[in-house]
């Protein structure tokens, strides 16, 4: 296998705790909620998985499980920040170190130990293809994932639902006075933001890397939240930039095998510096971030 | 009947209330100890034991709190400086990148000359080490201001760049040829160390700077018209540019500041308590002091107070590591907790709680 099919074959399943995450986040953002805990949700998420799975619950329930964790410690953070109306930033910052910390407290007893991830399941045809053949052998959860997408993306584009938490993102006075609950769709907005990001934390335990060592969420949760801005809250966008850092992950290893004399640790920090490179190049067109931007942002809602 | 009317309303004080203000640390910290000691309980731990270990031994030996204040120092530092930021609306969580490149810097003077003497050494490392975290913090800067990127997502990257960045160092090039393959540096030479201020203990000179700097950081934010200008692009943007006040100014002095005084602190870790440049440099100190510079009202006075506490129930929580087996992750728990529960006592600063009269419940 060379370099570009190694890369083609992993990129989706790479992608998927990205894409999850940021997914997520795409809707908190998009009802103008600014959550920063996604890494400690996704670590909360993903020792909940992790012992679910180890204990010999079975990935089904080890997802719905870490889904429904996520979605309750996000929780947490609408209370404090929506209901008290407390700074986002620093709410989402203390969740983040809080999830982090029950992840830890948690994971102790099952630092490196292993468990069965899924099964591939391949396209009958399609998966045959010469090269891009790899692309359609999937676990299941990608293939949900991809299916996640379309569904966020046919939410926004089409249906009431979407349009409700734009306006309550963008105007909440005016969602307010046309008698949208501001505050009720945005919780619900934070709950499945968290949920997402419980999931994400679930495949990156459980199926993409299924050992358990602490801080292995390692960065991805900002990562995800950073993809928001790369996708300019477009889910099509979001979906592409989780593609990319699902590739560039994958890159670092594919370095290492081809014998590339580079030092680890930069290949380690390749999607950091990724990041911060692209989230310059993007910031810098501040017309494009202005009309894409969610309005009110971050700020709390007062009638 | 609706739900909402069993929900009480939060109704804005006319004005932000003195006592709320002044409770709202302890009456958090009270919160926070109850909801942990709630959860060592479920975890099957003796709640006696946690709390004597955790919040008592910490100040019960000359020994225990001298190592208290030293872990007072660098969050001492670090938060003093983020405390500007915040105050200014500038959101740097990345100090623990800075911290770790002041570290860094500091430690090329002893790793470099290791045969150099003199009592210049120790202040050469300090200051090159606060250069060295305003470099890394000006990284942030310089992508906030011209590239018009997110501080809190470029800085966070940036610290776990540094941390791979320490790692190449000393698994590379800095690794000690006789350190038996550990990644760490050779052991500094004597004048490399800051002076100690107690024999007997670790506590060294870099916590006076620290106490000096705290009051550096007073005059300029409640004194100074530079400190005036910064609160004011904090609080109301437009008012600071109807004035003339530049944004771009401001964010450049917060982070530049945050980058210093974290990047001092990362340099005073390695020419103190460490003598060497190893790969645990920092126990979280970016992050915890977040926490701090919040704890102690952004203002410079409560965060020498909240630098203080952080520091005990750090120690406390190593305590209650070996006598109460309580799990060291249990301390970053109870730190994500406190901060919470500040945040939901410090809205009570500004807002009051309205429960519904029993006459608004009936049906109209």
């Amino acid at each position: 296998m060379n370099a570009v099919e190694f890369i083609l074959a992993g990129m989706l399943a790479a992608a998927t705790p990205f894409l999850l995450a940021a997914l997520g986040e795409l809707v908190v953002e998009r009802a103008g909620v600014l959550n920063l805990g996604v890494e400690g949700l996704m670590a909360f998420g993903a020792v909940i998985a992790f012992i679910i799975v180890y204990h010999g619950g079975g990935h089904f329930i080890a997802f719905i499980a870490a889904g429904i964790c996520g979605a309750l410690l996000s929780l947490v953070f609408a209370l404090i920040a929506l209901g008290f109306r407390a700074n986002q930033v620093a709410t989402g910052l203390a969740i983040g170190i809080l999830g982090q910390g029950l992840s830890a407290l948690f994971g102790k007893s099952y630092e490196s130990l292993t468990v069965k991830g899924l099964p591939k399941i391949g396209i009958p045809g399609l998966a045959d293809l010469p090269v891009i053949g790899g692309l359609f052998v999937q676990d299941s959860v990608v293939w949900l994932s991809l299916l996640a997408t379309l569904c966020i993306w046919a939410t926004f584009a089409f249906t009431k639902t979407g349009l409700v938490i734009r306006a309550v993102g963008e105007n909440p006075k005016a969602a307010h006075a046309i008698g949208y609950p501001v505050i009720a769709v945005r919780v619900a907005a934070v709950a499945f933001g968290g949920m997402m990001a419980g999931l994400a934390g679930a495949y990156a335990s459980v199926v993409y890397t299924p050992l358990w060592a602490d801080g292995m969420i390692a960065g991805r949760g900002w990562i995800a939240i950073a993809l928001v801005v790369f996708g300019t809250w477009l889910t099509g966008r979001v979906f592409l930039g989780a593609c990319l850092f699902g590739a560039v992950s994958l890159m670092s290893l594919a370095a290492q095998t081809t014998g590339l004399d580079l030092p680890s640790q930069l290949l380690s920090s390749l999607p950091y510096i990724v990041t911060i490179i692209v989230l310059g190049i993007i910031s810098a067109d501040r017309r494009l971030l202005k009309l894409n931007g969610v309005a009110s942002l971050g700020e709390p809602f007062e009638r | 009947m609706s739900m909402t009317h069993f929900v009480p309303n939060l109704v804005r004080r006319e004005r932000a209330s003195r006592k709320a203000m002044l409770l709202a640390p302890p009456l958090a910290l009270a919160a926070a100890i109850l909801l942990n000691l709630a959860l060592y309980v479920l975890m099957g731990r003796d709640p006696a034991a946690v709390v004597h270990a955790m919040l008592l031994e910490p100040f019960l030996s000359w020994s225990s709190f001298s190592e208290v204040l030293l872990k007072t120092g660098p969050l001492l530092l670090i938060a003093q400086g983020l405390a500007i930021g915040f105050r200014a609306k500038v959101f740097n969580i990345g100090a623990e990148g800075q911290f770790i490149l002041g570290a860094i810097f500091a430690s090329a003077i002893p790793i470099w000359f290791p045969q150099a003497t003199g009592g210049w050494i120790w202040p050469a490392m300090l200051l090159i080490g606060a250069i060295g975290g305003a470099l890394w913090a000006g990284i942030t800067a310089f992508w906030r201001v011209r590239l018009n990127a997110n501080e809190i997502l470029v800085s966070l990257m940036l610290s776990l760049v540094a941390a791979q960045l320490l790692y190449y160092l000393l698994l590379g090039p800095w690794k000690d040829p006789n350190g038996f393959n550990f990644p760490q540096s050779v052991m500094f030479q004597y004048d490399a160390m800051v002076p100690t201020l107690f024999a007997g203990t670790r506590v060294n000179v870099s916590l006076l700077i620290a106490l000096a700097l705290s009051l550096a950081a007073w005059v300029f934010m409640q004194r100074s018209f530079m400190g005036y200008k910064l609160q004011v692009g904090g609080l109301a943007p437009r008012a600071a540019g109807y004035a003339g006040f530049s944004e771009g100014g401001a964010i450049w002095l917060s982070l530049l500041i945050g980058g210093f005084a974290a990047g001092l602190a990362g340099a005073a870790e390695v020419a103190g308590p460490l003598g060497q440049l190893q790969r645990s440099i920092s126990t979280g100190y970016g992050y915890s002091a977040i926490i701090v510079a919040y704890l102690g009202g952004l203002h410079p006075i409560g965060i020498v107070i909240s630098s203080l506490v952080m520091a005990a129930i750090s120690i406390g929580g190593d305590n209650a590591m070996v006598s109460a087996n309580l799990p060291i992750a249990a301390v970053r728990v109870f730190q994500g907790s406190l901060l919470l529960a500040y945040l939901v006592a410090v809205a009570f600063v500004r807002y009051r709680l309205e429960w519904p009269q029993i006459s608004a419940r009936s049906p109209s």
